[in-house]
């Protein structure tokens, strides 16, 4: 084979060139993903009672009745609360995690990663009556707390790997030059290490916020009279005449949610 | 002055305790109560463990049927969402270039909006007053609504594959990023052509992704009961609503756990195997 057509076939494997249109795959999987979300978002703003055609006029009624409905905005509080606490508890031993893990040896140390990836493998029905039960037990009765302290279980996994790949790429010999430098190693992990995955720890936060914000399976069976907004909406959505309302709301958290995502994706690729 | 070695059970301690009250204990409470008799509250001092309950589950075609189905219908909704999702991977792992970043951005938006708001999005859209029966018949391609749309095990299927595929598409294409340009380059010279490279080359070292992908859809899938109560109706219910059924309205939490339990053993069973089988595969390549 000579060079020039080696050059020309590298060129053309393009690493896989099958001759497949898969821009196009790509193209209409997005209609299929976005067209129900537009159609809901068509939908909270005509005047239909129901999503159907034609549209008969736009309104911003639903909207405006979202801020009238204490019980809509209570439970929206409800849910800002338990992710903030779930995402700070995950976050926070997610970090203590990957630290011990990759740059300790000890006895327990693939327990410990196991563990703390496990919750990723627990359907959520089963942890969830695992939970109740639990708390039923030892007599803590169901409310924000225990639905914050589920929840700061199934965001450990995701907020770990996020932390143990970005932690995993720091040069160890930063920490022996600070230590070496005079610094105890609580010290280091404060002034060296956490300044430098800043950013991922907030995208860790973020991601684990999400989890819980939107999480409605587990929350079911851990919320007591004070729900979460999922499990608000979950209550609710069996009564027609209310689903209007609760798609305008639920497409404002939506906006919410869609934002911290691109915050999340956006601290994420720039600090690796 | 804290060295690094007594750093380490401060760092340590605080989450294997938070895991060990949190997830372990509470399962094992969950397996403990499933080997109770009757119900009642829980007296440590006497236990009397039995397996009547499991005795009762398996003396029940309907609920062993049922699990079945919810396998079943665990299993067509993974593997579609995987087989969807793994040209859209390899896209933007292959073809999209500089601009995969923003491609995977477009992905990710559905994925972030609300679970539920999909859901009912799906309710709304199948309906017999629905989107679409409301927009053929507005277009004249149909006179009466089509009934069968929605609360079936159909309706629950394409809900659960179209609310998985945008995550289903994340670890195939971690794994795309990871197969060595070289690898394809050397197979291409030693006369291997496109379609002989994708299936002997990119594929296998996939498989890790590939498998991820499935376990990620198929275990939250097993054991919904959401969904199926929103756009399922009484044919599309699934094992998750009889174990939810048992600790709210039937209130029989040992009969509930047992039925826990069981899901519980058999996608961890599932796990196992697999990872095995990927790993030997692995080792073989």
């Amino acid at each position: 084979m000579t060079a020039g057509t080696g050059a020309d076939r590298r060129g053309a494997i393009g690493v896989g060139n099958t001759p497949l249109p898969l821009g196009l795959a790509y193209a209409a999987m997005l209609v299929f993903l976005y067209l129900p979300i537009v159609l809901l978002a068509v939908f909270s703003i005509s005047s239909n009672t129901s999503l159907s055609f034609p549209l008969k006029g736009l309104t911003l009624e639903r909207y405006v009745s979202v801020l009238a409905d204490p019980a809509l905005l209570g439970a929206a509080r409800n849910s800002l609360v338990v992710a903030s606490a779930a995402a700070t508890a995950a976050t926070a031993l997610a970090f203590a995690v990957s630290v011990a893990v990759l740059r300790f040896r000890f006895a327990g140390r693939r327990l410990l990663l196991a563990l703390a990836a496990a919750p990723l493998l627990v359907p959520f029905v089963v942890l969830g009556v695992a939970l109740f039960l639990l708390f039923n037990l030892v007599g803590v009765p169901r409310s924000l707390l225990t639905v914050a302290l589920g929840h700061s279980v199934v965001a450990l996994p995701y907020a770990t790997l996020i932390l143990l790949s970005r932690i995993g790429g720091l040069d160890p010999a930063l920490e022996d030059a600070a230590m070496d430098l005079g610094a105890s190693y609580p010290t280091t992990l404060w002034r060296v290490i956490l300044p430098l995955v800043g950013p991922s720890l907030l995208s860790a936060w973020l991601t684990a916020f999400i989890v819980s914000f939107d999480e409605v399976a587990l929350a079911n069976f851990l919320a007591g009279g004070d729900p979460t907004f999922p499990v608000f909406l979950y209550g609710q959505l069996r009564f027609a005449g209310r689903i209007p309302v609760l798609i305008a709301m639920a497409m404002l958290m939506m906006i919410g949610t869609i934002i911290l995502t691109l915050i999340a994706n956006r601290l994420r690729t720039r600090n690796d | 002055m804290l060295g690094r070695r007594g750093s380490l059970r401060f760092l340590a301690v605080p989450p294997f305790v938070w895991l060990i009250l949190l997830f372990v204990a509470p399962l094992l409470l969950a397996i403990l109560i499933s080997f109770r008799g009757e119900r009642g509250p829980l007296d440590f001092g006497n236990l009397q463990l039995s397996t009547a309950q499991y005795g009762k589950i398996l003396d029940s075609p309907s609920w062993v049927r049922l699990l079945g189905t919810s396998a079943v219908m665990a299993l067509v909704v993974a593997m579609t969402a995987t087989l969807l999702a793994f040209p859209i991977a390899y896209f933007l792992a292959f073809r999209a270039r500089h601009r995969a970043p923003i491609f995977l951005i477009l992905l990710l938006i559905p994925a972030a909006s609300s679970f539920l708001l999909r859901v009912m999005a799906w309710k709304l859209l199948l309906g017999s007053g629905g989107a679409i029966n409301s927009f053929l018949i507005w277009i004249g391609l149909i006179h009466e609504p089509i009934g069968l749309l929605l609360y079936s095990q159909a309706a629950v299927v394409i809900t659960l594959i179209y609310v998985w595929i945008p995550f289903a598409a994340l670890p195939i294409y971690a794994a795309l990023q990871r197969v060595e340009r070289s690898h394809l380059e050397a197979a291409a010279d030693l006369g291997s052509g496109p379609w002989s490279r994708f299936w002997r080359v990119t594929v296998p070292l996939s498989l890790p992704g590939v498998l991820a992908t499935f376990f990620m859809v198929f275990i939250p899938t097993v054991g919904e009961y959401v969904t199926p109560s929103l756009v399922g109706g009484s044919e599309g219910i699934m094992y998750g609503n009889l174990i939810q059924d048992f600790f709210t309205r039937a209130g029989n939490w040992p009969l509930g756990s047992a039925l826990a339990v069981i899901m519980l053993v058999l996608t961890l069973a599932l796990v196992a195997i697999a990872v095995r089988v990927v790993d030997l595969r692995r080792a073989v390549a």
